[in-house]
């Protein structure tokens, strides 16, 4: 592999690890620090897609379609919260798992009713569809650019969202002893609402500026599902720096397995390999620290 | 209209099947320093925890400045200007103190702000040295000046305190008492919950007595202090 290649596949790798990290930051946030197995996250970064879809054909711009369908993922966040999930605060996490694997199946049939089972495409928007020229053969597109941009500044508004706000230090104290939160009257199933809305905003912004490189098709979430959930048990349940870190590395193990594997000696050797890397990382991160990257101890 | 701040009738609290409370009526005027007092597991955890709300009476009524707040969620009875500083402390160990502070920070009844983070670093000195630290890097003492100091952050018309001297060294446990004494003199309502009679007997204008979840004495902390044989029975000292 020449330092061409090398490059190119160091950007996708942190382009696609960035791109988890907007999926997972809300899953490990919902399991951290409200005590739900959200299985239904995966869900919304296929309705982030769709809804891409469906209104940038409608409004005929992506950008305003990437506005409008923020604005229906939160709605779509709080509602969910308000009439399902906040009635599972106090149960066992097997109706947790039963609920949101329900969800599952109404968002997949629901998107099967309105849009059918077909793969469809977005397309970049006209400003951003540009490419850098690396070599004579190589370039890189802008778009894919655009989007590790986008998410880096994502992730910065969550850090100082949740490090610096009253409303983050609230977040925090609420993981950490749900009751006093109350005793100091905060509304802390208000908050909750707050904190599920965001991490539905998040995956299905994910999805959104996903659909033009990745397409929108059926099963997109349950895939990413399961990727986000490794990335939240290597970073540490609960821990938003832990999925940062934990999906930078999963976004480069898993481009380079996928690379690497094709290259050993020209045949392709085990093709399954590339798929299980991040479960061999996760294991051997477990092995070191049961509690994840920057998981709580014990 | 009643002169009480805090005022509870007919409490019966349960955990489970088994009957806790049985009947307990308790109150507060504005100002006044309530001493709660019983042997180990007489129910006074449980009848705090009902008047704040985080353990639902099965009967009776809970009165806050003259709203009916019995079926009212935590926040909401901590907003009419209720602050708890629970057994065990309650701390955010993953917080700073600073942060531990700040966040609790609001505006009392009628928007009073006198407690300021500068008049609770005023307060706690010991905790201005700390601000950047965890709060789970505090001692124990620490701990508890945290815990009330966050809760002055909340500007409250009562504090409720439970065992805020419990397992604290005697210098420790003089510095929290003489906190609590210029809390009341400060104006703050008080409910304390403390094994030890003559610190609490001290401050408090009123002592109330659980003994299996029912009240057996009700007086001024002095008449309880002329009467020897009430505490031998009562408290075991
Ligand atoms: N969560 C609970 N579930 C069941 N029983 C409980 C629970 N909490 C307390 N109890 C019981 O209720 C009774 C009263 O407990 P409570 O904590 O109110 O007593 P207390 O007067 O505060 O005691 P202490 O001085 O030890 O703090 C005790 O018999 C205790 O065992
Ligand atoms: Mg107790």
């Amino acid at each position: 592999m020449d330092t061409n290649t090398f490059l190119i596949q160091v950007l996708n790798g942190i382009q696609y690890g960035l791109l988890l990290f907007l999926v997972a930051s809300g899953l490990t946030l919902i399991l951290g620090i409200m005590g739900i197995i959200n299985l239904a996250h995966g869900s919304f970064y296929m309705v982030g897609a769709y809804l891409a879809f469906s209104l940038a054909q409608h409004f005929g711009s992506l950008w305003l379609a990437m506005a409008g369908g923020v604005v229906i993922a939160v709605a779509i966040g709080l509602l969910l919260e308000w009439l399902l999930i906040s009635k599972l605060y106090h149960r066992d996490h097997l109706y947790q798992v039963l609920l949101t694997y329900g969800l599952i199946l109404i968002f997949e049939e629901l998107r099967s009713v309105v849009f059918g089972d077909d793969v469809h495409g977005v397309a970049i928007p006209e400003m951003l569809r540009a490419s850098i020229p690396l070599t004579e053969t190589l370039s890189y597109p802008v778009y894919r650019l655009w989007m590790s941009a986008v998410c880096i500044v994502l992730a910065i508004g969550m850090y100082l969202l949740i490090q610096k706000t009253r409303l983050g230090m609230t977040i925090r104290a609420g993981a950490a002893n749900r009751e006093m939160v109350q005793s100091l009257g905060i509304n802390i199933n208000l908050l909750y609402r707050l904190v599920f809305a965001l991490g539905v905003a998040l995956a299905a912004f994910a999805g959104m500026i996903a659909a033009p490189v990745a397409s929108v098709f059926p099963g997109m979430g349950n895939q990413v599902l399961i990727v986000c959930f490794v990335v939240v048990v290597i970073g540490g349940i609960g821990s938003v720096k832990g999925a940062m870190l934990a999906a930078i590395l999963i976004g480069l193990v898993d481009t380079f397995g996928k690379v690497l594997t094709l290259q050993i000696g020209g045949v392709q050797l085990l093709p399954e390999l590339s798929g299980m890397m991040i479960y061999v990382l996760m294991a051997a991160v477990l092995l070191a620290r049961p509690q994840g990257l920057f998981g709580k101890g014990g | 209209m009643t002169s009480h701040l805090l005022e509870a009738r007919g409490i019966h609290t349960y955990y489970g099947a088994s009957h806790i409370l049985h009947g307990v009526d308790f109150s507060v005027r504005p100002g006044e320093t309530v001493g709660l007092m019983g042997r180990n597991g007489m129910g006074k955890t449980t009848l705090l925890r009902s008047l704040l709300g985080l353990t639902r009476p099965r009967h009776g009524e809970v009165r806050i400045a003259g709203a009916d707040m019995t079926q009212a969620a935590p926040y909401a009875i901590a907003r009419r200007g209720v602050a708890y500083v629970p057994e065990g402390r309650g701390i955010f160990p993953n917080l700073s103190v600073r942060e531990n502070l700040v966040m609790a920070a609001r505006a009392g009844s009628g928007g009073r702000r006198d407690w300021t983070f500068e008049r609770v670093m005023q307060t706690f000195p010991r905790l201005a040295q700390r601000l950047r630290h965890g709060g789970a890097q505090l001692s124990g003492g620490e701990q508890q000046m945290l815990t009330i100091g966050r809760a002055l952050m909340t500007n409250p018309d009562l504090l409720i305190l439970d065992e805020a001297t419990e397992g604290l060294a005697p210098k420790i446990s003089r510095e929290i008492w003489g906190i609590i004494n210029q809390i009341k003199q400060a104006g703050i309502a008080a409910v304390i919950v403390d094994k030890n009679f003559a610190a609490v007997s001290a401050v408090a204008d009123r002592i109330v007595i659980l003994v299996k979840g029912a009240t057996v004495y009700e007086g001024a902390s002095a008449e309880l202090r002329a009467q020897p044989e009430l505490h031998v029975k009562y408290l075991g000292v």
